[in-house]
C-alpha cells in the first residue's frame, strides 16, 4: 500500500507584507523521520516554522499543507496545535504575571479537553509535571516563576521542551532549540529530544550548526535558500556544510 | 498588525468586554420623590424629610452657598457636556414605612431586586458572613446583622439613622476629612447628600465580619449622593466593601459621593470597592457620571488605611481615594484596577499626603484600556517638611488593547523633607500579537489568551481584595480562568 506522508507541503507560496518568503515549496515527511533544515540567515527557515504553525501574518496564495492527510492551510494555530503540531520557538515570549505552573496546567488541560478526557486537578498535575521536569533535569522552582519572565536563554529552551513533552506533540518543529546553549545543556536537550522521539512522531529541526547533529541523527538534511529547498541529503551533508559553508550551493 | 488585531482580537474581545450589562434592569416601584431642581428650598425639604438636627441643615446650606460660587473642575482628562443640575431629582425613595426592624417589613419588590443582583440581604444566609447596608436611590433600606455587630459594640447603620441616634459622631467627624468646600462635587454632595453608611468600630475590636454597602441607582432621573463615614477607634480593625450597580438608561445619571475614613491609634481600615455602574452603550450614550471624593485620615500613631478598587463601570469616573498620614508611622495604600471599554473615560488615582514622621505609602495602579476609551492615572505624593523618613513607592502600569484606546499617567511628587524616599515606576504595554500567537500555538483560544494576560496583569491587585470581592471582581474582569488568580 502507498504510504501517506505525515506532513506534505505541496507547491506552497507564502508572503508576509507582500514579500514572498516561500516559493513553490515542497516537502514530504513520514512518521518516524527527523528532518533538519539548515541554510544561511534570511533563507526562510524560521518563516517556514511560523507558516506551518499558522501565524496569522503569513498569507498563503498557492499550494497547500496536508497534515495527517487533512488540509490545514487555513486552520487556526490552536486547531493545528490540537492536531499534534508543536512549535518550539526560537524566542519564546514572556507572559507577565502568569505563573508557569498555571500556564502549563492550562495548556495540558486544554489538550485533555480537546481529547475529551477529564481535566486534571492541580495536585495530580503537579505529579505529572514534576515527573517531566525530572526527565529533563530541571528544578521544580521553575514552576513558581512567571512564564519565561527573567528566564535565561537556556531556561527558555528547556521550558519549550517541557511543553512539548506535556502536550505529547506528534510533529515537533524545533526552531533553533540549540542556540545559546552551553555544551552540557546542549547534550541534555538533545537527550530529551531523543527520548521523546518514537516511530509515530516526526521532528523538524531547524538549526545553524552541525554540533546538535552530533547527538541527534537526522534522516534528511535540507538546505534552504530564498524560500526554497535547494539541496537535500543525509547527515553527511551537514558535515560538508560545516566545512564548506553555503556559498558553493548558491549560484 | 491592525488587521490581526481586528481579526483575532476584536471578535473575542468584543464578546469578552461588551458582555451585556447584567444589572441593567429597572424595578417598578412607587417612589416618594422631591421634584427636579436644586435650590435652598429643596435642600431644606431633604433635611426635613430626614428629620435632621439644625446643625446639619446649616452644614448643607453653607455647602450649597459655597457650591454656587465654585466651578466644575476642568483640569481632568475627561470630556463631557455640562451637567444640568436643575434637571436632576435629588431625593427619590421607596415609600417610607415605619422603621424597619426585620426583612419581613421590606417591600418584597425590593427584596426581589436585590436577590436578582445577588446581594445577600437575607440574614439566614449567614454563610456569607457579610453585613450589608443597602442604599436604594436616596435612602438606606435595611442594614443586616446589626444585632450581632452590636454585641461587639460595633455600630453599623445608615447615615440617616446615625444623624438621629449617633449625633455625637456625626457632629465630631462629618466633614472633617473631606471639608464641604473641598471641591465642586464635595460641596454638591454636602448640600444634597441623602444616605449612605455609618460605621464605628470601638477600641480593641476586630470586626468579626466584612461590612459592606451596596448602592443601587434605580430611578431614571435621580442622582445618587451618598456619604459614608467610618471611624476605627484605637487598636481596632475593619474591612469594608462597597458595590454599585444601576439600570441601563440612555440618559446620564449623576453620582457624586463622599467617603470619609478616620483611623485612630493602631487602627486598621481596609476599604474595597467594586464599581460596576452602568457604563453607557457601545457608542457612549447613557451611563453614570461618577464623581467621588474618598479620603482617609490616618490620625493616630501606627494607623493604616488601605484602599482597593476595581473600577469597571461608569461612563465617567473621577475619583482619587487618598490618605492623610498624620500619625507617626501611619501607612496609606492604594491598589487599583481600572478597566475602560468602548467610550468610557476614567481619570483616577490617589493622593498620599505625608505629614507625620516615618509614614509610608504605596500606590499600585493598573489601567486597562480597550475600544476608544481613555484611561488616566493621576496621583499626588506630597511629603511635608516635618515628615522625617517618609517613604513612598508608586507603580503605574497601563495595558492597551487595540489601537484606538488611550492611556495617560500624571504623577506629581513634591518632597519637602530631604530624608524622604520616593520611587515611581511606570510601564505601558500592549497585548502583543506575538504573545497571542505563542498561546494559540499551545492550543489556547484568543479569548482565553486575553483573559489569561489580563489576569496576569491584575494579579497584584486581585490578591489584595477580600475573598468575597475577589470572586466578584474576577467575574467582572471575565477572568474565569481557573487557578490564575490567588
Amino acid at each position: 500500500m502507498h504510504k501517506i506522508p505525515f506532513l506534505n507541503i505541496e507547491n506552497l507560496e507564502v508572503s508576509i507584507n507582500k514579500n514572498k518568503i516561500l516559493k513553490k515549496f515542497n516537502l514530504k515527511i513520514y512518521k518516524g523521520e527527523i528532518h533538519t533544515i539548515m541554510g544561511p540567515n534570511g533563507s526562510g527557515k524560521s518563516s517556514l516554522s511560523k507558516v506551518l504553525s499558522g501565524h496569522p501574518d503569513y498569507k498563503s496564495s498557492k499550494g497547500k499543507i496536508m497534515f495527517k492527510n487533512i488540509d490545514i492551510t487555513y486552520l487556526e494555530p490552536e486547531q493545528r496545535s490540537h492536531m499534534g503540531m508543536f512549535l518550539a520557538f526560537q524566542y519564546p515570549v514572556e507572559i507577565p504575571g502568569v505563573s508557569n505552573e498555571d500556564f502549563l496546567r492550562l495548556i495540558y488541560n486544554t489538550k485533555q479537553k480537546f481529547l475529551n478526557i477529564n481535566e486534571i486537578d492541580p495536585l495530580k498535575f503537579l505529579t505529572i509535571v514534576t515527573d517531566k521536569l525530572k526527565s529533563i533535569n530541571m528544578s521544580s522552582s521553575f514552576l513558581n516563576r512567571n512564564v519565561n519572565e527573567g528566564f535565561s536563554g537556556g531556561e527558555k529552551k528547556f521550558n519549550e521542551i517541557l511543553q512539548m513533552l506535556l502536550l505529547n506533540a506528534e510533529l515537533a518543529i524545533l526552531d533553533e532549540a540549540d542556540s545559546g546553549l552551553d555544551i552540557d545543556a546542549l547534550r541534555n536537550i538533545a537527550k530529551s529530544i531523543n527520548n521523546f522521539m518514537t516511530k509515530d512522531k516526526s521532528i523538524i529541526l531547524i538549526t545553524h550548526y552541525q554540533r546538535i547533529l552530533e547527538y541527534i541523527k537526522p534522516d534528511f538534511v535540507h538546505v534552504m535558500h530564498s524560500g526554497k529547498i535547494i539541496k537535500t541529503g543525509d547527515a553527511s551533508l551537514a558535515k560538508e556544510l560545516e566545512l564548506k559553508g553555503y556559498n558553493w550551493l548558491i549560484k | 498588525m491592525v488587521d490581526l488585531l481586528y481579526k483575532t482580537l476584536n471578535p473575542s474581545l468584543t464578546r469578552l468586554i461588551n458582555k451585556p450589562y447584567e444589572y441593567g434592569f429597572h424595578t417598578v416601584i412607587e417612589n416618594d420623590i422631591i421634584k427636579k431642581g436644586l435650590n435652598e428650598k429643596i435642600i431644606r425639604l431633604i433635611s426635613k424629610k430626614k428629620n435632621e438636627p439644625k446643625f446639619l441643615l446649616n452644614f448643607r446650606l453653607k455647602a450649597f452657598k459655597k457650591w454656587k460660587q465654585m466651578k466644575c473642575p476642568e483640569w481632568s482628562q475627561l470630556k463631557f457636556a455640562e451637567i444640568d443640575y436643575q434637571n436632576i431629582i435629588y431625593y427619590s425613595a421607596p415609600p417610607k414605612r415605619k422603621k424597619l426592624n426585620s426583612l419581613n417589613e421590606v417591600d418584597p419588590k425590593l427584596l426581589t431586586t436585590f436577590e436578582k443582583l445577588g446581594i445577600p440581604i437575607s440574614e439566614q444566609k449567614r454563610l456569607t458572613n457579610v453585613a450589608v447596608d443597602i442604599v436604594f436611590d436616596s435612602i438606606s433600606i435595611i442594614t443586616t446583622f446589626k444585632k450581632d455587630l452590636s454585641k461587639y459594640g460595633i455600630i453599623f447603620s445608615s447615615i440617616s439613622e446615625a444623624t438621629q441616634e449617633y449625633i455625637y459622631f456625626i457632629k465630631k467627624y462629618l466633614g472633617t476629612v473631606v471639608a464641604y468646600k473641598d471641591n465642586y462635587f464635595a460641596a454638591l454632595n454636602s448640600a444634597v447628600f441623602t444616605d449612605g453608611s455609618f460605621c464605628y468600630i470601638p477600641k480593641n475590636v476586630k470586626c468579626p465580619m466584612e461590612l459592606s454597602t451596596y448602592f443601587r441607582i434605580n430611578d431614571k432621573n435621580s442622582g445618587q449622593f451618598e456619604r459614608t463615614l467610618i471611624i476605627a477607634d484605637e487598636n481596632s480593625n475593619v474591612s469594608y466593601l462597597e458595590g454599585c450597580t444601576a439600570p441601563q438608561y440612555s440618559s446620564y445619571q449623576l453620582h457624586a459621593a463622599i467617603v470619609e475614613l478616620v483611623a485612630l491609634k493602631n487602627a486598621n481600615i481596609k476599604y474595597s470597592t467594586v464599581q460596576n455602574w452602568y457604563a453607557g452603550d457601545k457608542v457612549g450614550i447613557g451611563g453614570v457620571y461618577n464623581f467621588v471624593t474618598k479620603r482617609g485620615l490616618c490620625e493616630g500613631l501606627n494607623s493604616k488605611i488601605s484602599w482597593t478598587q476595581v473600577e469597571t463601570g461608569s461612563n465617567i469616573t473621577w475619583k482619587y481615594p487618598s490618605c492623610l498620614l498624620i500619625g507617626n508611622r501611619s501607612q496609606g495604600e492604594f491598589y487599583s484596577i481600572a478597566l475602560t471599554t468602548n467610550y468610557q473615560q476614567a481619570d483616577t488615582g490617589s493622593k498620599m499626603i505625608h505629614i507625620g514622621e516615618n509614614t509610608k505609602s504605596r500606590i499600585i495602579s493598573k489601567g486597562i484600556s480597550t475600544g476608544q476609551s481613555r484611561n488616566t492615572y493621576r496621583g499626588l505624593v506630597k511629603i511635608l517638611s516635618k515628615s522625617n523618613n517618609a517613604r513612598n513607592h508608586t507603580q503605574c502600569d497601563s495595558l492597551l488593547i487595540g489601537n484606538l484606546s488611550n492611556a495617560n499617567t500624571f504623577p506629581l511628587i513634591t518632597v519637602g523633607n530631604s530624608t524622604a524616599k520616593t520611587e515611581h515606576e511606570a510601564s505601558t504595554s500592549k497585548i502583543g500579537e506575538e504573545q497571542l500567537f505563542y498561546l494559540s500555538q499551545r492550543g489556547i483560544s484568543a479569548e482565553k489568551a486575553i483573559e489569561l494576560m489580563i489576569s496576569g496583569f491584575c494579579k497584584d491587585i486581585l490578591n489584595k481584595l477580600p475573598l468575597e470581592f475577589a470572586m466578584e471582581a474576577d467575574q467582572l474582569l471575565s477572568l474565569k480562568l481557573e487557578g490564575s488568580i490567588g
